[in-house]
């Protein structure tokens, strides 16, 4: 294969990360955030810290998870605070602040970020790893789906007051929740950095959280398949259709409004009513 | 002196931040609907107003062609977009909504260019007013007039008028003000119209302050826009107009303190998730 077909891939498993994580946050556990690219920043930045600084590969990915899951315990603690509408502004909040510091910080790079990041593996190396962990994002999810963790998340989403009188410790459930999605998104941006040796402020905007938010709506909010397919298809399609790359935000929010308005269940409910396949 | 001008700094932001707030607030009252793409509205309503002001050289003329015209998409928007999903789960409208305002803001670089337009004729920006050692530029001046009788004129709409009394009643009980009488749409139509034509007003504003009209102008005011309706206590327009006012004083000083360690935006919402960890209901939001 050459390297252009392996880069596309490995953005699309990385994709498929981000995505699923912010699934099980938002589909499964129905805390909607607006601010997934920050914990995959927050992964990026600390493992290209600690590489840049000699740790080695492996510990540098631990400790770009590990950040990013304290990120995402102290997020889940605001989610366990404030509720719905109001904790999407916050995790929207969240990630303005990730931002706001490191293009201020000088540690961080500032505007310039941190460059000249050690590549320990090749081109597929990166394409495997980021692929195993997607592939195990995707067992997670359907295991998740259909153990006793899952209902309860399905029942801290249905209803958070009937859950609670039922004895489901919500708040514990809404932290699991935060602690897996936010983990496996730093685990993936520690991946991206070493890829590209190169991690800006940019890449992990608000426009990026929209971008998984996306995914993840157009594939169908709550479903591992559909979800999957929504980040493949929204990774491949400015590649598939280079003419668009200079629409490309024309045509993400375009598909976004479009489904929401005509599919608010995104592909996996269009291939339910169409099809008549229940995609999980 | 230094502090009394970073004070009114401030307090012109947050007159401007009220300006924009307020239609969000009219939406989530009655909708609860987050809606971002009143960013939108305001950027189309700062290219309105120059594309005829740079035209027509008349700036006042400017003004009402921004109001108008973004003024009708505010309602637009409702009828095409969120009236149809009105009874899907929140997430479904604020997603719609992000999704139109990114794919608006590609299309505004696509028809307007990249790099934003300037007013023809500005001296507004230059001309400047001292008053006790404070000095304002005029654009600065009109913005908190503007705001301040914008939103004057609206109070006692709001509490007398029979438009007013219609949407308290529907903005606290939407099925029983229906039950008696109240034209429930009609309603919502005038709350999109108002709302906007505020935002339209206030993106022409900003367009002079920084004689620049440019297609992503509008974005970060409006996630702000939302931080203030969140930290007024969603739904509530006194708590909106204080919250806009405090938010704006907050980043004039945080700059100053904090400028060195974050951005300005982040500031506002370093504010905002302070607050909500403190008042979950926001600033001046009752118990649920």
């Amino acid at each position: 294969m050459d390297a252009y077909l392996i880069s596309v891939g490995t953005f699309a498993a990385l994709n498929v990360i981000l995505a699923l994580g912010l699934n099980l946050i938002s589909g499964f556990c129905g805390q909607v955030s607006l601010g997934h690219a920050a914990f995959y920043g927050v992964g990026a930045y600390v493992a290209a810290l600690a590489s840049v600084n000699g740790v080695w590969f492996p510990a540098a990915l631990a400790a770009g998870v590990a950040a990013a899951a304290a990120g995402g315990v102290v997020t889940g603690v605001a989610s366990v605070r404030v509720r719905e509408d109001f904790l999407a502004i916050t995790t929207m909040g969240v990630g303005f602040l990730f931002l706001g510091v490191v293009r201020k910080a000088p540690w961080f790079g500032a505007e310039m970020g941190i460059s000249k990041i050690p590549s320990p593996l090749g081109r597929s190396g990166y394409a495997l790893l980021a692929a195993a962990v997607a592939i195990g994002m995707v067992a997670l999810s359907l295991h998740l789906r259909r153990s006793w963790m899952g209902r309860a998340f399905d029942a801290v989403a249905q209803d958070e007051d009937a859950a609670r009188t039922l004895g489901i410790d919500v708040a514990g459930y809404k932290l699991i929740a935060f602690l897996i999605g936010t983990a496996t998104a730093g685990l993936a941006g520690g991946i991206y950095a070493h890829m590209t040796q190169l991690v800006v402020p940019d890449a992990f905007s608000f426009v990026a959280s929209v971008t998984i938010l996306a995914m993840v709506a157009v594939g169908g909010i709550g479903s591992t398949w559909g979800v999957v397919a929504g980040a493949v298809l929204l990774t491949l399609m400015p590649e598939l259709f280079r003419f668009i790359n200079d629409y490309k935000l024309l045509v993400y929010g375009g598909l976004l409004l479009v489904v929401m308005r005509f599919s608010p269940d995104g592909l996996a409910g269009l291939a339910g009513r169409l099809g008549g396949v229940r995609v999980r | 002196m230094y502090y009394l001008e970073l004070l009114v700094v401030g307090l012109v932001w947050g007159c401007m931040y009220a300006m924009m707030a307020l239609g969000l607030t009219l939406v989530y009252g009655l909708l609860r609907i987050l809606h971002v793409a009143h960013a939108t509205v305001f950027t189309l309503g700062a290219y309105l107003g120059l594309l005829v002001a740079n035209a027509t050289g008349n700036l006042a003329l400017g003004f009402v062609a921004g109001a108008i015209g973004a003024g009708l998409l505010g309602p637009l928007i409702y009828r095409l977009i969120y009236q149809p999903i009105l009874a899907r789960p929140p997430h479904v409208a604020l997603v719609a909504s992000i999704g139109l305002l990114v794919a608006m803001e590609d299309g505004f670089r696509l028809v307007f260019g990249p790099y934003g337009l300037a007013f023809a004729h500005n001296p507004y920006m230059t001309t400047t007013w001292s008053l006790a050692g404070i000095t304002v530029n005029t654009v600065q001046l009109w913005i908190v007039v503007g705001a301040v009788a914008l939103l004057t004129a609206f109070a006692p709409f709001a509490v007398r008028s029979r438009a007013g009394v219609a949407w308290r009643a529907t903005v606290s009980d939407p099925a029983m003000a229906e039950s008696f009488g109240v034209d429930v749409i009609r309603v919502r139509y005038l709350a999109f119209l108002m709302g906007s034509v505020l935002a339209a007003v206030a993106g022409v504003l900003v367009g002079l302050l920084n004689n620049l009209v440019e297609p992503g102008m509008g974005n970060v005011i409006s996630y702000k826009g939302l931080a203030i309706i969140v930290l007024g206590g969603l739904g509530q327009v006194s708590g909106t107009l204080v919250a806009s006012l405090v938010l704006g004083v907050v980043e004039s000083f945080g700059t100053i303190y904090l400028g060195n360690v974050m951005d300005r935006d982040a500031i506002a919402f370093l504010f905002l998730v302070a607050v909500l960890m403190v008042r979950p209901q926001g600033l001046l939001g009752g118990a649920h």
